[in-house]
């Protein structure tokens, strides 16, 4: 694979709103350029796990180099680098993007431009990318190919004249695309000769191979034997191996040189040590300066995970260390609870990543997991001129030793149908945003700009959103920084004990109204027991919202002759082992169901 | 002790599980058949009770009660065949004139005649269970029962004329349109007619009943009382029926003084049964057995002299003071501490101590002399409770 003349190379990557159709047309590349026969493509390529092909949205960035004849009768190299499709991962789409110097921008026909498209397509001019659009999902009936195009340029500012009109569903003129990659996407620059320097834009760990990094070559040669150096972890190792990406495997070359995008294996044993971002030199020949952009990805959610049956402690930690070693931006801590025992507090770049690691904790490892609410980051400052950082609702300290506190705050844009910007902005207003504009794209859609707390927008705000909308509002955000609020530590007791699995923060003003859904919610969760169970949330020693579950009154087999005992015996043990799944607080049982219940309140 | 003869007790069950038509709420082994069927099923029925004479001429009968279904619907010279069948396996007409066992079958209104009775009466059958249920035809009708309450009288008038001294009443309480005055009114129907025994159940919505299609699957219905006013039923039967000169001696069994049945007794007490006849169920030596439940099975098995008892579990120790306790809390006098000692060499209270002192602090067990039993708060939730006493199986 040596030898390839940078003008043949093309690297981009594809950006869309969620559903707009970016794996599908990926997968028509893919087949289109013959890379694999229709029948070896399993829908999808690039969406490796089965989560993100049951969820229909990429999670981790995914690789693949084509080659492709053009009709100039050349034949020219692709590299398609697919990027998260989930504001959760803002930073390593960002990352995937630096690595390329076009993006293929498709927006769907009948939908136009979405909250998605513009944050991503912002991104992509932001890393001075060569943005060429595609007009998707044109055998729809709705299909308004020319209104879609008139928006592009409208709202983005980009020429849409030649954009070609496409149904990547069924296969139509994907040629054009092909060809427009060609024409329309620079060619990458950068010198052969000079001292290395690439781009870690992913990295996976593999049993057999150890740390696998995708990467992309800005300057100079990586080969076999290179010696390595990560300049921002400073880790080092020797190369073992390089090379490109074929559909589903890798396969091995020579050398990568300026311009090549592909993997490198050097016998490293955590991602850790490859930070998405991170700039790879040859360290004995170390490069000038990084490539910019590179960030440490802090988690922005927070929550507790402990196993559903206390002895599978040890497999939740192998488990989650397995996971991490392919996902750096998952941590964990062990921490105990009263309620639910031995766990981990897990921090995550937002709740998509939380339910993903959850998700594949219960399906790919068997375990079945307890979760506690999501909170963010706050920080606490202390009479005493410390300043906390919490994750954990049972560390903050008691309010006479608190001076203030901060919660993170982000940006958002919310692009809506003018029908509906009334009812978004009042959902807004319920969550503490703070209203900073609203822009009209065009006569039917606004963008509204708002400015919310994190902790708002973490639960279940998307779901708010899109029912209030019936499913016609888009969203974005980025993280903005912290700002003082006025913050309480809503807690839950439970037959007068409180329940520390339960505990969380909430704003001063909101938390009457989240105490009194959270007791509403575990009536209906905790079943009848021997006794009356008063169910209490308080903010420090007020009681503020109070529900009751009553005493059990009946529970008896009325009948139990000869015939029926091993029957009757059977279900006694089934209730048994009901029983033997619960939690025991104090003298209450509660079901594993009612901590996980508490995390969506606002269904009703 | 009512013998000093080295001989266990044993009880004898034979099931007969033909109905007329199957009730709205009954997940029993009965089913409608033909003449033929029936008389085939007696036959083979016969066969498997002389098969076990050996191990019956062991024991000494305690009792032996015909149930289904519905025995009633045998034609006299059917019952009369069976009860040939067992007397020439283990004798029992020779007890009577020692002790008397005590020997039921169970009877629905509507299939009842004087000439069955008779037959009953000569075959040495000394106790009658009839399935009244209720003393409303409305509820009667929606429970899918055949008889209407003036047939349940005629029968049951019918049987006091023929010298039956000894009847029990099934009576059912939380039926769905019932009300707490239309259950009052079928007590005291049936307080005036003075049966020796009652038997008044909570209705159970079981899975695979036309009730549990109706009632069970799209949750709660209205048309179902409340648990409040199922537990207001359970606690006025009590009350009109200790009133009225029965005494509650288990959750749902009440009777005149010295009119206990004996046969229910025991299963709660340990004491060994053998059971015959389809899906029938067997308590031997440490081992609880079940009957073939497919009557085509059951019939063929039999006459190619095949074996249709089946072991259901082997009960380890463990699981005998589990049932000891579990079955024995049904009864209103409880558990008798030192039987437990004499059965297993163990004090309760060594094995069972922290489970009773917390069901008793919170007022659902009560401890007086040698007896443990469960208060009437303890008995309404005594599920929660059983399940205590279950045996750890890992």
């Amino acid at each position: 694979m040596a030898g390839i003349e940078q003008s043949k190379i093309r690297n981009f990557c594809i950006i869309a709103h969620i559903d707009h159709g970016k794996s599908t047309l990926a997968d028509r590349i893919i087949e289109k350029t013959g890379l694999l026969t229709q029948r070896e493509m399993q829908e999808q390529v690039l969406d490796n796990m089965e989560l993100e092909r049951e969820r229909g949205i990429t999670i981790k960035a995914q690789t693949v180099r084509i080659v492709y004849k053009a009709k100039d009768g050349e034949e020219y190299v692709f590299n398609l680098i697919d990027t998260p499709g989930h504001v959760d991962f803002n930073y390593e789409v960002s990352r995937s993007l630096a690595a390329c110097e076009g993006a293929i921008l498709i927006v769907d026909a009948a939908q136009g431009i979405e909250a998605q498209t513009l944050a991503n397509c912002y991104l992509a001019l932001d890393h001075d990318l060569e943005i060429m659009p595609v007009i998707n999902k044109i055998d729809l009936p709705s299909a308004e190919p020319d209104r879609v195009k008139a928006e592009i340029e409208d709202i983005i500012g980009l020429d849409a004249s030649d954009a070609p009109l496409i149904s990547a569903k069924q296969g139509l003129n994907i040629e054009e695309v092909l060809e427009q990659i060609v024409t329309r996407i620079p060619a990458p620059s950068g010198r052969k000769d000079a001292s290395l320097k690439a781009l870690i834009f992913d990295s996976i760990y593999d049993s057999y191979k150890g740390v696998i990094v995708f990467t992309r070559i800005f300057d100079g040669v990586i080969k076999k034997g290179t010696r390595m150096k990560m300049i921002a972890t400073n880790a080092e190792a020797e190369v073992v191996e390089v090379g490109t990406f074929g559909a589903g495997q890798f396969i091995p070359c020579e050398e990568l040189t300026a311009g090549m995008v592909g993997y490198v294996t050097a016998s490293l044993k955590n991602v850790k040590d490859t930070r998405v971002g991170d700039t790879i030199t040859d360290a004995e020949n170390p490069c000038g300066e990084a490539l910019p952009g590179y960030k440490k990805v802090n988690p922005m959610v927070y929550c507790g995970m402990y196993p559903a049956d206390g002895s599978k402690y040890g497999d939740l930690r192998d488990a989650l260390e397995k996971l991490q070693l392919n996902d750096a931006s998952l941590q964990f801590e062990a921490e105990t609870s009263v309620a639910l025992g031995f766990g981990f507090r897990c921090g995550f770049l937002g709740l998509l990543h939380l339910e993903i690691i959850q998700e594949r904790l219960e399906r790919e490892y068997n375990l079945d997991i307890v979760t506690t609410a999501p909170g963010v980051v706050y920080k606490v400052y202390r009479t005493d001129g410390q300043v906390l950082e919490i994750t954990n609702p049972s560390n903050l300290p008691s309010p006479t030793e608190i001076e203030y506190m901060e919660e993170p705050v982000v940006s958002a844009e919310i692009m809506v149908t003018t029908e509906f910007v009334g009812s978004i902005m009042s959902l807004c207003q319920e969550r503490r945003g703070i209203y900073l504009g609203m822009e009209y794209m065009e006569e039917t859609r606004a963008l509204l700009r708002y400015e919310l707390p994190l902790n708002e927008i973490i639960y279940d705000f998307f779901d708010a959103l899109k029912s209030r909308s019936r499913g016609y509002a888009s969203f974005d955000y980025e993280l903005k920084g912290y700002e003082k609020s006025e913050l309480v530590k809503l807690d839950i007791l439970i037959n007068k004990e409180e329940v520390d699995a339960l505990s969380f923060i909430v704003h001063a003003e909101t938390s009457y109204e989240r105490g009194r859904k959270m007791c509403e919610k575990l009536k209906k969760e905790i079943p009848r027991q021997l006794f009356e169970i008063p169910i209490q949330a308080a903010v420090g020693s007020k009681v503020i919202a109070r529900e009751t579950v009553k005493a059990m009154r009946k529970d008896v087999l009325a009948k139990c002759y000869g015939g029926d005992i091993t029957r009757k015996k059977k279900l006694l043990e089934k209730q048994k082992e009901g029983k033997k799944r619960m939690r025991q607080v104090g003298n209450v049982e509660i079901p594993q169901k009612a901590f996980m219940s508490v995390l969506k309140l606002d269904d009703e | 002790m009512e013998s000093r003869s080295e001989k266990r007790e044993l009880s004898i069950y034979i099931h007969i599980p033909f109905c007329v038509k199957k009730c709205n709420y009954c997940d029993f082994l009965s089913f409608a058949a033909s003449d033929s069927q029936q008389e085939r099923y007696v036959n083979m029925l016969q066969k498997q009770i002389i098969s076990q004479g050996q191990v019956m001429s062991q024991y000494k009968i305690r009792s032996i009660f015909i149930g289904g279904g519905t025995p009633s619907i045998l034609k006299a010279d059917q019952v009369d065949r069976i009860m040939e069948a067992v007397n020439k396996a283990c004798q029992y007409r020779d007890s009577f004139q020692q002790n008397e066992p005590e020997v039921t079958i169970e009877a629905n209104p509507g299939t009842l005649t004087k000439e069955k009775l008779r037959v009953y009466k000569e075959l040495g059958i000394n106790r009658l269970s009839m399935g009244l249920q209720s003393a409303s035809d409305q509820e009667l009708q929606i429970l899918g029962r055949i008889h209407n309450y003036k047939t349940f009288r005629e029968n049951y008038d019918m049987a006091r004329e023929l010298g039956f001294q000894n009847i029990n009443v099934d009576l059912m309480s939380a039926l769905p349109s019932q009300t707490m005055s239309s259950y009052q009114n079928t007590i005291e129907e049936v307080v005036r007619l003075n049966p020796e025994h009652i038997s008044a159940y909570s209705l159970i919505i079981e899975e695979g009943t036309e009730f549990y299609k109706k009632y069970a699957i799209h949750g709660e219905s209205k048309e179902l009382p409340s648990e409040e006013e199922e537990r207001d039923m359970y606690k006025m039967t009590k009350k009109m029926l200790e009133s009225a000169g029965y005494k509650q001696y288990e959750i749902s069994n009440y009777a005149k003084k010295g009119h206990e049945s004996r046969h229910n007794l025991s299963y709660w007490t340990g004491i060994e049964y053998l059971g015959f006849g389809l899906g029938a169920s067997s308590l031997l030596n440490h081992v609880r057995y079940y009957n073939e439940r497919n009557a085509e099975i059951y019939m063929e098995k039999i006459e190619k002299n095949q074996k249709v008892m089946h072991i259901e579990e082997n009960l380890s120790e463990a699981d005998e003071m589990a049932e000891f306790m579990i079955l024995g809390l049904r009864l209103t006098n409880g558990v008798n501490g030192d039987e437990f000692t004499k059965r297993f060499q163990l004090g309760i209270f060594e094995k069972y101590g922290t489970i009773i002192k917390k069901y008793q602090l919170l007022d659902l067990i009560k401890v007086r002399g040698n007896r443990i039993y469960l208060t009437e708060n303890g008995i309404s939730v005594s599920n929660q409770i059983l399940i205590e006493f279950l045996p750890e199986n890992d």
